[in-house]
């Protein structure tokens, strides 16, 4: 049996109170739950805060660059479907350095489970707003307070029929391990976006704001249901949900690759005569 | 009859132009002739002036065929009234014009005026077009019907009309024969019908790429690299390879970095700004030593530039692509056969030392067919990632500190051991670091404390890897005579024009001889820094406006090549340029 401790306990660069470190626990917590070794997972990053999740973990880790994190798990997951793909990055490198790669995700629906470390605002550069921070939020890159629309991903997610959407809470983590789990079952792109606080440099969407706000879906909720979904993906202020808020099961992208599923495609031998055919053909 | 035949078939794209310049090439290399094509096309899907040329000859050839406008063609096929037009341009004074009667009357002596609506309808009268041209250069009938059989093969209701166009051609020139004079046109016929390829550029980069194991090709499409996609493509099902047009072309390389360190063999082709895109990702592969081949189809730049022309401009952005410093190697592939092998060997080299390398061609190679003896699998290694988990030293670090800076590489998953990379400065498990003072050898032997030491160490092991990419370079090729007069220096694809300049040279009695790159990184100047000192003239000849080899063989020598021959028109660098430039020069 697989224990927590496999995934080791490390000292982290994260503040107190950051709702890294719950979304952390829950990570292993989720792996431990599945049985999965650390050598058994790929955990991928981009850079930011949360990005540097996978170092305080045992697994295999691709720490990539910022904002693309995503097509190197995409690369990754096509060269070795038998590996499971996790992927840990913060809101500014999802959605903001990295969105072409977010929308391209979801429409190819490849079999990885993205969790999106969403605290609606920049930790690593100290502060600057993000794609997620809400209209007026003031920093000191935006003195004047942001005036761009935040980019809502639960919507954008449903819009495009991403195979599964759901948002968690850093202060819910008990919800918070089954979403990842039920994301790591999910068969095509499985987008988990956390809301978590940022005790240092965001001051309205404090874990307080969070938790008075954040409810979770009730047992009834058909996540089948585009259009009762896009009325919860647009659900924000006085009341936010989470779980699981829209779902369906098309095929996922690597499905549609005729290779070979066993291990890494580098391991196949080359088909001589085939390419000599081929080859051949040219004349 | 003709040893050596150029002609240029011009027309509107959307025409047939290149279907024709295809089949014409295909039967002329099918019946033992060896050709080299150059194509000249625009960014549009419908009009426009477009120009498939074309140099055959019995013998070996592998210079391009003349410039458009050069008035060096024997033949001009004129599909378009423009065309037909500008014949006096593109013909040598006895060359002959070939075109559709419906354009009306050509001035132009020798001119072939085609009733192609007697000949064959609408649709085919592109094979008719066809039929001419074979038959003028005096092509086997027969062989001319196989091929087109051949090319329309998935069309079987249209070969009936298609032979009847063709025989109708070859009955129509037979006539014409007498009057005016056109079997002096013929091909000097081959000894034996040799069995070769005809290949261009991206095709061989794609076939070996194939061949060494390639397993993942990701791309965003861009002139003029597209068709090592679209050749990949065609073959993947059946090879097991994995390819996605990516999002970007920043996408499309982080993938490849992706699935190369998952295990899989991995490559990206693009060109001009595709590139300059990807160029974070050349970057990313050098510190997490993921082993990447990128394949740079050069274009004129800067900025989209003239995407469908061709330039040597890209050797100093290749070579110093990526922030921070890295080793890496760089392939100039000077003709069809070394496109496929320098391609295969391009993932060993990727593979061993754990680092990018690139293959910089240009649109003229990219888009040129000609004939190639044969591809020899036999002489292709197959490349496999990562190394056995069993041979690897306890505690595994992905990063282990070696003499050769090469470090372990295991494919994740495939054992116990964790494979952690970082783009971030890393210890040797692969994890970041950034402490000033770092916890694993931070005090030296005199007890003096070394700050980021293991920065340091990390900077000089990735740089220790250069020493094995030295010494596995290829060396460039000296050609002609021992301290000549006029030394030509080149790399790439201007090789056919450059040796068939020192060619003409030599036989108008100057000394030459010609120092060709196939590889321009690294430079081992011991290996040819004598040539360059032996000759009383050096001339560098580059698709460049600033000779950019020619500065990176003073940076690395010392050594000042103060003539040069560029070209930046957009043009391939062709015999009769290096010629015309070089009266004067020396």
């Amino acid at each position: 049996m697989v224990k927590i401790e496999d995934y080791g306990e490390y000292e982290t660069a994260w503040c107190p109170g950051c709702g890294n470190h719950s979304i952390l626990k829950c990570v292993k917590q989720a792996l431990v739950e599945e049985n999965l070794e650390p050598h058994q997972i790929i955990m991928v990053s981009g850079i930011g805060q949360a990005a540097k999740a996978p170092h305080y973990m045992n697994a295999n880790v691709f720490n990539g660059l910022h904002g693309r994190a995503i097509p190197a798990a995409t690369g990754i997951k096509l060269a070795n479907r038998n590996m499971p793909v996790i992927v840990e990055s913060g809101d500014g490198c999802t959605y903001g350095e990295g969105g072409n790669h977010f929308l391209a995700a979801l429409r190819r629906n490849i079999n990885i489970t993205l969790i999106v470390h969403d605290n609606q605002v920049y930790g690593l550069t100290k502060g600057q707003a993000s794609p997620t921070s809400m209209k007026g939020f003031v920093t000191k890159a935006q003195p004047n307070g942001t005036f761009s629309e935040p980019l809502n991903p639960i919507e954008i997610a449903v819009v495009m029929r991403a195979g599964f959407v759901a948002r968690g809470f850093s202060g819910m983590p008990e919800l918070l391990v089954q979403l990842i789990r039920q994301g790591m079952n999910h068969e095509g792109l499985a987008l988990i976006d956390v809301l978590q606080p940022c005790v240092s440099f965001n001051k309205i969407n404090t874990f307080a704001w969070y938790k008075s706000r954040c409810y979770q879906l009730p047992e009834d909720y058909d996540p089948y249901n585009q259009e009762a979904a896009f009325v919860k993906a647009g659900e924000w202020g006085d009341r936010i949900p989470v779980g699981i808020i829209y779902k369906n099961d098309r095929p996922s992208f690597d499905s549609y690759f005729p290779i070979n599923k066993d291990g890494p495609l580098g391991y196949e031998e080359v088909d001589k005569s085939a390419l000599k055919d081929i080859i051949d053909n040219y004349r | 009859m003709k040893d050596h035949v150029d002609m240029i078939i011009g027309g509107e794209a959307g025409q047939g132009l290149v279907t024709i310049g295809e089949i014409l090439s295909k039967s002329l290399v099918r019946a033992g002739y060896h050709i080299v094509v150059n194509q000249g096309y625009q960014s549009r899907i419908r009009g426009g002036h477009n120009t498939f040329m074309i140099s055959v000859s019995p013998n070996p050839i592998s210079a391009p065929p003349p410039e458009p406008y050069s008035k060096e063609f024997d033949i001009c096929i004129a599909l378009d009234e423009t065309t037909a037009l500008q014949a006096a341009n593109n013909l040598k004074s006895d060359g002959l014009l070939i075109y559709d009667e419906k354009f009306g009357n050509m001035d132009w002596a020798r001119s072939l005026k085609i009733p192609y609506k007697e000949i064959a309808t609408g649709i085919y009268e592109n094979t008719a077009a066809f039929g001419i041209i074979a038959s003028i250069l005096g092509l086997d009938p027969s062989l001319a019907t196989e091929v087109i059989n051949q090319t329309f093969s998935r069309h079987p209701e249209s070969i009936e009309a298609n032979s009847k166009a063709l025989m109708n051609a070859f009955k129509w020139i037979e006539n014409q024969i007498a009057i005016n004079d056109l079997a002096n046109n013929r091909l000097v016929p081959c000894d034996a019908r040799v069995s070769r390829l005809m290949l261009n550029g991206n095709e061989a980069i794609a076939l070996g790429a194939i061949a060494a194991g390639l397993r993942f090709y990701s791309f965003y499409p861009m002139t003029p690299s597209t068709s090592i996609a679209l050749t990949i493509a065609s073959y993947a099902n059946r090879m097991g390879i994995v390819i996605e047009q990516a999002e970007d072309e920043i996408s499309a390389i982080n993938m490849a970095i992706g699935a190369s360190y998952a295990g899989a063999p991995a490559m990206v082709g693009t060109s001009g700004g595709g590139f300059a895109l990807m160029v974070e990702g050349v970057s990313l592969a050098a510190m997490t030593e993921t082993p990447i081949v990128i394949a740079l189809a050069q274009r004129p730049g800067p900025a989209t530039g003239m995407p469908t022309r061709t330039e040597q401009a890209d050797l100093e952005y290749a070579l110093h692509s990526g922030h921070g410093e890295f080793p890496r190697a760089l392939y100039a592939p000077s003709s069809i056969e070394e496109c496929f092998y320098l391609t295969a060997k391009a993932f060993q080299l990727a593979e061993k030392y754990q680092s990018p390398v690139f293959i910089l061609t240009d649109q003229f190679l990219a888009d040129s067919f000609r004939s190639v003896d044969a591809l020899n699998l036999d002489e292709v290694q197959q490349v496999y990632p990562g190394s056995d988990p069993s041979d690897v030293q306890v505690p595994y670090l992905r990063y282990r500190i070696t003499d050769d800076g090469v470090s372990p590489r295991l494919i994740p998953g495939t054992s116990k051991h964790l494979v952690v990379v970082d783009s971030d400065e890393h210890t040797e498990d692969g994890h970041l670091t950034e402490d000033e003072v770092d916890h694993v050898s931070c005090i030296k032997k005199d007890g003096k404390k070394e700050y980021l030491s293991i920065r340091r160490k990390m900077v000089e092991k990735r740089l220790r890897k250069l020493e094995g990419l030295r010494n596995e370079v290829i060396h460039p090729i000296y050609i002609g005579d021992h301290s000549p007069d006029v030394l030509m220096v080149s790399w790439g694809s201007t090789r056919g024009a450059v040796e068939e300049a020192v060619k003409q040279l030599r036989q108008s009695g100057v000394t030459s001889a010609m120092l060709h790159f196939t590889q321009v990184w690294p430079l081992i100047p011991e290996s040819f820094v004598d040539y360059l000192q032996a000759a009383k003239s050096v001339v560098s000849v580059e698709g460049n406006a600033t000779g950019q080899l020619t500065n990176l063989i003073r940076r690395e020598t010392g050594f000042l090549i103060n003539k040069s021959i560029l070209r930046y028109d957009g043009l391939p660098i062709t015999q009769r340029y290096i010629l015309e430039e070089m009266d004067g020069l020396v």
